[in-house]
Order: C-alpha cells, then sequence, then structure tokens
C-alpha cells in the first residue's frame, strides 16, 4: 500500500483515475502530432499532385533499400518496446531492461542508417542547397517529356522536412528511453509504476506509424528497378 | 492504459503481419504501375498503421476517451486536407 | 471522503462581515520562489495574469502610435516602415500573447478545476512549464519586435516574409513557434482535465457552460496550433536556405501558405471568442437570477463552433486566387457558423427575459459583449459574401469587424470575467464607482473608435498603410479620439483593481451570491481547493427569482 501511495500524485483519487488521465494525455499530444505531420503531409499531397512526374522522377532516385531495411528496424524496434510494456506489466525486471536496450539499439541504427543515407544522397548530388546538379535532371525523361529541375527539388526538400522532423522525433523518443532505463536500473519501474513505460512506448509506436507513411510517399512513389539495391 | 495484459504471442504475430507488408508493399514499387504506386502504398501503410494503433497501442483496449482523441486527429487531418485539395483540385475549371 | 455541498445557492450569513480565510492559496508561501516554482493552478493563473497583462499594454503602446500618427492624412509622425512595424507589433502581441492566451490561461487556469470540484488541472507540472515556454517565446518575440522590428504583418505571407523582407522575421516566428507549445500544453490540460476528474455527480450535463466553453476552445488550441507551428517551420526553412517551398519562381504555391496559416489563424478566433463566451453565459444567468435559457442548445453551439470554425478558413483568401468553386463551398460554410453564434446570443436574451437583472460592473461588461458580438458577427456576414467581400477586402471595413469581435467580444467578455472572480481570486472587492465608470468609459470609447472605421472601410481606405487621402480626417480623427477614450477604460481598471488588493473590503466567498462549485469555497480558495471532494446532486445554475430576493 505505501507504494501505491507513492506512486499517487496528490491531485488524483486513485490510480485508476491517474492512469486513464496519464494514457488519455498522451492520446491528445498524439492528435496534436498527427496535425504537425497532417500540415506537411497535406503541402506534399498537392505539390505531388500537381507536379506527379517531376515527384515520380525523384523518388526513383532516393535509396530503396536503405529506406526498407530502416523499416524493418523500426518496426522491430516497436516490438521490443511493446515487450517493454509487457514486461513492466508483469514484473519482469531483466526482460524489461534487455527490452529497453534492444528498441535503443534499434533506435540508434536507425539513425545511423539515416545519417548514412544522407551522406549517400550528399554523393550523388541529391541535397538542394548543399549539392544538387540541375543540369542532371534535364537529361531526365519523365512519364509526358523532360523532368523540371525545380519540381525535384521541391520534391527533396519534402524528403529532408519530412524525415528530419521524423528523425528529431526518434531523437527526443531515444532520450526518453534513456531516462526509462535509468529508471528500471534503480527498479522504480514495477507493474504498480508502470505508466512511464506505457506512456514513452505510445509515442515511440506513434513515429513508426509516421514512417510507415513515409516510406511509401517518398521512397515508394516512383517505379524502381532492381539494380536500385545498393547502399 | 490499465486494460488486460496483452499476451507477447499477438505482438510476434502483428509483427510478422507487419514485415510481411513491408515486404509487399516494397516488391510493388518494383512493378511498372505509374501514378498507382502512392495509392498501393498508403494503402498498404493504412492496414500497418492500424495494426501498430490497435495491438501495439492497445486501442483494442483503451477507453472511449482514447478513441476520441485519435478520432479527432483524423478527423481534422481530413478537414485540413480535404478542404485544401478543394481548391487545388478545381483550379483548372475556372480561375478568376 | 465526500461530503453533501450541493451547488444550490446558499443564503449567506448576514451577521457577521466577511473575513479573508486564515490559510488560503496566497498566503501558504513566500517569495519569489514560491510562485517560479509553484503547481498550484491558481497561483499560475496569477503568474499568466502579469504576464498578460503587461503584454496587453505593450500591444496598446503600438496601437496608440498607429492612432496618433492617423490623426494626420499625411502620416507626419512616424515614416512608412516604422508604422509598418507598428501595425504588425500589435497585430502579434495582440494575437497571440494576448487574445489567445488571456482568458484561458488566467481564468481558465484559475476556474477549471474548481468549477468540477478537482483539486488540480491533470497535469500540474506541464501547467507551470507552458508558462515558461509561453514567456521565453514571448521574450524572444518581444527582442525582435524591438530591436528592429518585423514589417510583414502579423501574417507572415510569402514570398514577402520568406524572401525579401529584409527584418527581423525569423527569431519573431520562433518566438511564436515556441509560445504555440504553451497553447497546446493549455488546451491538453484542459480536456484531459475535463474528462477524467470531474467530482462525483458533476455529469457533462452539469458542467458550466464557462466549463463547455473552455473545452471547445481547447479542441481548436490542440489540433489547430500544430499546424501554426508546421507553417512556420516551413517558412523558416525557405527563408533560411533559399529553397522554395511556397515561392512560384522555384515551383510554390504562396497560397498553400495561406491555407496552412488560416486554418489556425480562422480557428483561433474562436478560441478568443469561445471562452468569452463562457463567461458570458455564467454572468448573465447569475445577473437575472434565472435559470440559463437552452443550457443545451449553448453546449452544443459551443461544439458546434469548434468544428465548423474549421470548415472556413479560405474566406480569408477570396481574393488570393484560390478557385472560384472551392471559394463558393467556403463562402457557403462561412455563413453556417453564424447559426451557432446566433443560438448563443438568442439564449442569453431569452435569459433576460422576465429576469431581476441587476447591473453590476460584470453585468455591464457581458451585456457590452453581447451588443457590441452581434454588431461584429453580423459584418462578418457581409464579409462572408463572395461579391461583398471583393470590394472591402482588406480595407477599414475588416479592421472595423474583427476589431468587434476582438476587442468588443474577446476583451470585453475578458473584462467581464475578470471583474466577476476577481474577489474569488483575491478575496477583496473592488471600488463600486469606478468599475461602473469603467465599463461605461470602455463602451463609449469603443464605439467611436470603430464604428467610423466601418465607414472608412466601405469607402474604400485600405488597412495598413500610413497616409491616406484628405476626405477621411474628420472619421480618422474621430477613431483616434475614441482610442484615447478606450486607452483611460483600460487603465482605470489596472489601477482600481490593485489598490483593493490594499484597500478593498473582504468580499466573502460569494459577493454575487452565484452558484457553481466554485463559490462554494472561501475567497481566496485554499490550495487544495475544497476541504473535502464536493458531491454535486444539481445542475449549475439552480437560481430562482425568490432567492434572489434574498441577495437585494
Amino acid at each position: 500500500m505505501s507504494t501505491n501511495h507513492a506512486v499517487l500524485a496528490h491531485h488524483f483519487e486513485n490510480l485508476e483515475q491517474q492512469r486513464e488521465t496519464e494514457t488519455f494525455g498522451m492520446w491528445l499530444f498524439l492528435a496534436t502530432e498527427v496535425l504537425i505531420f497532417g500540415a506537411v503531409f497535406t503541402c506534399y499531397a498537392v505539390y505531388r499532385l500537381r507536379y506527379p512526374h517531376d515527384f515520380e522522377a525523384a523518388s526513383a532516385r532516393l535509396n530503396i533499400l536503405i529506406g526498407s531495411i530502416n523499416t524493418i528496424v523500426l518496426l522491430s524496434s516497436s516490438l521490443t518496446m511493446a515487450l517493454s510494456v509487457h514486461a513492466a506489466r508483469v514484473g519482469r525486471q531483466q526482460m524489461l531492461l534487455t527490452c529497453l536496450l534492444l528498441t535503443i539499439f534499434l533506435g540508434g541504427t536507425f539513425l545511423g542508417f539515416k545519417a548514412l543515407e544522407y551522406y549517400e544522397d550528399y554523393r550523388e548530388k541529391l541535397v538542394p542547397v548543399l549539392s544538387f546538379d540541375p543540369g542532371e535532371w534535364t537529361k531526365v525523361e519523365g512519364a509526358e517529356g523532360p523532368v523540371n529541375p525545380q519540381r525535384v527539388q521541391l520534391m527533396l526538400v519534402f524528403y529532408y522536412v519530412m524525415t528530419g522532423l521524423h528523425a528529431v522525433h526518434m531523437i527526443v523518443g531515444m532520450g526518453l528511453l534513456v531516462w526509462l532505463v535509468a529508471e528500471a536500473r534503480r527498479g522504480r519501474l514495477t507493474p504498480v509504476r508502470y505508466m512511464p513505460v506505457d506512456i514513452v512506448g505510445l509515442y515511440w509506436h506513434f513515429v513508426d506509424i509516421v514512417w510507415i507513411f513515409l516510406l511509401p510517399l517518398l521512397y515508394l512513389t516512383g517505379t524502381h528497378h532492381t539494380s536500385d539495391l545498393h547502399f | 492504459m490499465s486494460g488486460p495484459i496483452t499476451p507477447t504471442r499477438t505482438y510476434y504475430c502483428v509483427f510478422a503481419a507487419l514485415i510481411a507488408l513491408t515486404l509487399a508493399t516494397v516488391f510493388v514499387s518494383f512493378l511498372e504501375l505509374g501514378p498507382w504506386h502512392t495509392t498501393v502504398g498508403v494503402l498498404i501503410g493504412v492496414v500497418k498503421a492500424s495494426l501498430v494503433g490497435l495491438f501495439f497501442m492497445h486501442l483494442l483496449h483503451s477507453s472511449k476517451a482514447s478513441w476520441l482523441a485519435v478520432l479527432a486527429g483524423l478527423f481534422w487531418f481530413g478537414i485540413l486536407m480535404a478542404l485544401t485539395l478543394s481548391d487545388y483540385l478545381t483550379r483548372h475549371v475556372l480561375a478568376y | 471522503m465526500t461530503s453533501a455541498i450541493t451547488t444550490g445557492f446558499i443564503p449567506q450569513a448576514k451577521a457577521r462581515p466577511p473575513r479573508i480565510p486564515g490559510e488560503n492559496y496566497l498566503n501558504v508561501a513566500f517569495g519569489v520562489k514560491s510562485w517560479l516554482f509553484t503547481t498550484d493552478h491558481k497561483r499560475i493563473a496569477i503568474l499568466y495574469l502579469v504576464t498578460v497583462t503587461i503584454l496587453f499594454f505593450l500591444g496598446g503602446a503600438a496601437a496608440t502610435v498607429i492612432r496618433l500618427n492617423l490623426m494626420t492624412p499625411y502620416g507626419e509622425l512616424v515614416p512608412a516602415d516604422t508604422y509598418n512595424k507598428l501595425f504588425t507589433a500589435h497585430g502579434i502581441i495582440m494575437v497571440w500573447f494576448f487574445l489567445v492566451p488571456v482568458v484561458p490561461t488566467v481564468l481558465g487556469n484559475f476556474l477549471v478545476p474548481m468549477m468540477i470540484g478537482a483539486r488540480d488541472l491533470a497535469f500540474p507540472r506541464i501547467n507551470l512549464l507552458s508558462w515558461y515556454v509561453f514567456t521565453t517565446g514571448a521574450v524572444i518575440t518581444l527582442w525582435a519586435l524591438l530591436a528592429g522590428g518585423v514589417d510583414t504583418g502579423w501574417t507572415f505571407y510569402t514570398p514577402f516574409s520568406s524572401k525579401y523582407a529584409r527584418t527581423n522575421v525569423l527569431p519573431t516566428m520562433i518566438g511564436i513557434f515556441i509560445s504555440g507549445f504553451s497553447s497546446i500544453m493549455t488546451g491538453l490540460n484542459f480536456i484531459a482535465t475535463m474528462h477524467t476528474m470531474r467530482a462525483p455527480g458533476m455529469t457533462w450535463r452539469r458542467m458550466p457552460l464557462f466549463m463547455w466553453a473552455h473545452y471547445a476552445a481547447s479542441v481548436i488550441l490542440v489540433l489547430a496550433t500544430p499546424v501554426l507551428a508546421m507553417a512556420l517551420i516551413l517558412v523558416g526553412v525557405e527563408r533560411a536556405w533559399g529553397i522554395g517551398i511556397f515561392d512560384p519562381e522555384l515551383g510554390g504555391d504562396p497560397v498553400l501558405f495561406q491555407h496552412l496559416f488560416w486554418f489556425y489563424s480562422h480557428p483561433v478566433v474562436y478560441i478568443m471568442l469561445l471562452p468569452a463566451m463562457g463567461i458570458v453565459s455564467e454572468i448573465v444567468t447569475c445577473f437575472a437570477r434565472k435559470h440559463i435559457f437552452g443550457y443545451v442548445f449553448i453546449l452544443w453551439s459551443s461544439i458546434g463552433i469548434a468544428v465548423l470554425g474549421f470548415l472556413v478558413w479560405a474566406h480569408h483568401m477570396f481574393v488570393a486566387g484560390q478557385s472560384v468553386y472551392s471559394a463558393m463551398i467556403f463562402s457557403a460554410l462561412s455563413y453556417m457558423v453564424a447559426v451557432p453564434s446566433a443560438i448563443k446570443v438568442f439564449n442569453w436574451t431569452a435569459t433576460l427575459y422576465k429576469g431581476s437583472i441587476a447591473f453590476d460592473t460584470p453585468m455591464l461588461f457581458a451585456l457590452g459583449f453581447i451588443a457590441l458580438f452581434t454588431m461584429g458577427g453580423l459584418t462578418g456576414l457581409f464579409l462572408a459574401a463572395l461579391g461583398v467581400d471583393m470590394h472591402v477586402h482588406d480595407t477599414y471595413f475588416i479592421i472595423a469587424h474583427f476589431h468587434f469581435i476582438m476587442v468588443g467580444g474577446a476583451v470585453m467578455g475578458y473584462m467581464a470575467g475578470l471583474h466577476f472572480w476577481w474577489p474569488k481570486m483575491t478575496g477583496r472587492m473592488y471600488s463600486e464607482f469606478l468599475r461602473k465608470l469603467a465599463a461605461l468609459i470602455i463602451f463609449i470609447g469603443f464605439i467611436l473608435t470603430f464604428l467610423p472605421q466601418f465607414v472608412l472601410g466601405y469607402l474604400g481606405m485600405p488597412r495598413r498603410y500610413h497616409v491616406y487621402p484628405p476626405e477621411f480626417q474628420v472619421l480618422n480623427v474621430m477613431s483616434s479620439a475614441g482610442a484615447s477614450i478606450l486607452a483611460v477604460g483600460y487603465v482605470l481598471p489596472l489601477f482600481y483593481l490593485f489598490w483593493s488588493l490594499y484597500g478593498g473590503k473582504p468580499s466573502g466567498p460569494n459577493p454575487w451570491g452565484a452558484t457553481g462549485l466554485e463559490w462554494q469555497t472561501p475567497s481566496p480558495p485554499p490550495t487544495h481547493n475544497f476541504d473535502e471532494t464536493p458531491l454535486v446532486i444539481s445542475g449549475p445554475y439552480e437560481y430562482s427569482t425568490e432567492e434572489g430576493a434574498l441577495v437585494h
């Protein structure tokens, strides 16, 4: 009973109310996030519909191999996150710690691949401002004649804004996970006080969902060929 | 949330489905579909996102309030998308 | 744990004059630290009150210079670029740092937990964080506005803001971006609190209309603010790296920015207005000593405004080059927002009918709200009409219209609420003569300031110019004269409310004889609001004229 007492904040009547409030608060925050990403998705949709062939041509040049591997890495991290919540609720401390560390490792792997991909994009002259060669694109044939380099650049700007914003969310999530590991090591995440894992989990899964949509919108919009499968 | 504890087997099954769908969506991108790539990709994405939401995020056992937050977020995103596109998709019809 | 405190009216003991309770949230701890690290929603409300009051007078100072400059047709007081920076500063401060936060963060913070019988908001630390985030954003923006200024107007239209403006656009946008998160935190906190922290017996249908108004406004805060944040990020990216997202030369579309911007900035007027409407609903029923007429209708009209308010944004862009079909859809939808607004006005009027009305200061402000909001709302219908909007777009007609809604509506409502709940917040009553004088001065000053602007706009005087044809001078001088009267009206409450802290008579727990849970605790309330969790057994407006007779 004393543990219950320490976990319950002064302004709640009972733990049930506190848990419900915390979960609902996180879901409300995620609704906000839907609109943050929704705004940039809307902009993307407008230009995607306006310049379909230029966007498809640009999409075909993005690194589909790294994009796909990263999707699988991120989905795996969601699995380990879900298992962390399970471990916290049933009180398996060792499993909890392992799963949290695995989630951090997989998140780090994702960001590592992402950095590698950005570097490859830079070398392939796909980064507006830093390295972008408009002349190269005038030779590329879209479905209806040569593509417009400026519109290709527009697509690439969205690629960096969307993946960049996603990466920022990942970094925040990694920070929260590190905090959870510290809490778990001190034995402060118990079947009574498992809510921090649950709440961070919701956030982590949401970031995963964003990526689930970024993959088809950015990487899979154009037609790829097996020769694209390289690092 | 404080609903029932999901057995780990459910998580593994959902994960397998997610990986299968990912491989499917990547496979489709090698076919010559032209403008349909985005449509197919987003539809598969909706299925994957629903799996993550319902099972990993426990929406299946969440309170009505949580569902309300999810639906509100999606509904308002729909407003933003639909009414913005109502402008762009009718631009060519008549302009002033 | 619970005791049967009802929301019904309990007559005050007449024998003893009221005293300030021994321990309350104000004297429970002293020192700067006890305020800066507090998580008590009531203390945070006071922090916000101080902050937004300072910002209000800064925004007002910019307006004063604008009106002084417009006394003469040739703009002799300030040069054109300074004038541009002044109206930008006025707009930015008033919209984002006064009107949006003021009612939710001051009165909402104070009253949301008390009105539903909770001990605090759902997330007290996030509530404190929101104040720090807000203040940080305000400081950055103020610095940018004072050290160089911004000349884009508060709307940041591209490509001027992203490409051509050579002023402090980026730091200003960063400040607004940051303060947006405080809006989201506040809205999120309110919604979560109302969903999960209501006292036993406080069903949804027993929630005061002030709560429902805050619920609706919070929905907008949570769902619109992120879109503004994204729009600002995109403009910032475009400005910082020169890559066109909204630049027509590079394949972008500037109208797309306007879509994102108004998706936030139209609903934002309902963030300002809905809480003020909630205040009026509380005050009208209290001072008419009658149960509110059409509780359910007012409740659903709040929700209706929150939803419909999101469907009308492109009526700000009728001349911006959107498609005609889209403009027709938005015009038709804009008319629909008038329906829930009118429902509210009709229900307030019906509440007054055959009530025993007391014209005390909060009621004077509330009646002022109803009158001015009605005028502002009806002129809004002119602007929803495509053809009329072509004529008056970007003229002083628009300025007059939205100032009737913002100043005549939102600020008037805030003044009503501040006067109504001041005794609850401080435990003291303010000067009876001055408070009625201030209400009168504000009303007269307001009408004189903004009524001539309707005429000016209809005659074709454009907004945002620092010179105008000489034939418009008479109306402009009237407007400037009104503004100076208005200024006096706003400074007066500052003095007598401040004075009341030291010299005001203790008000007792319920000076207006109002129902509602917040009046059932001492004034000022103890830190935990209620000694015991209240048990609610009736609706929020159990007034009857017989009980009213006990008071007067």
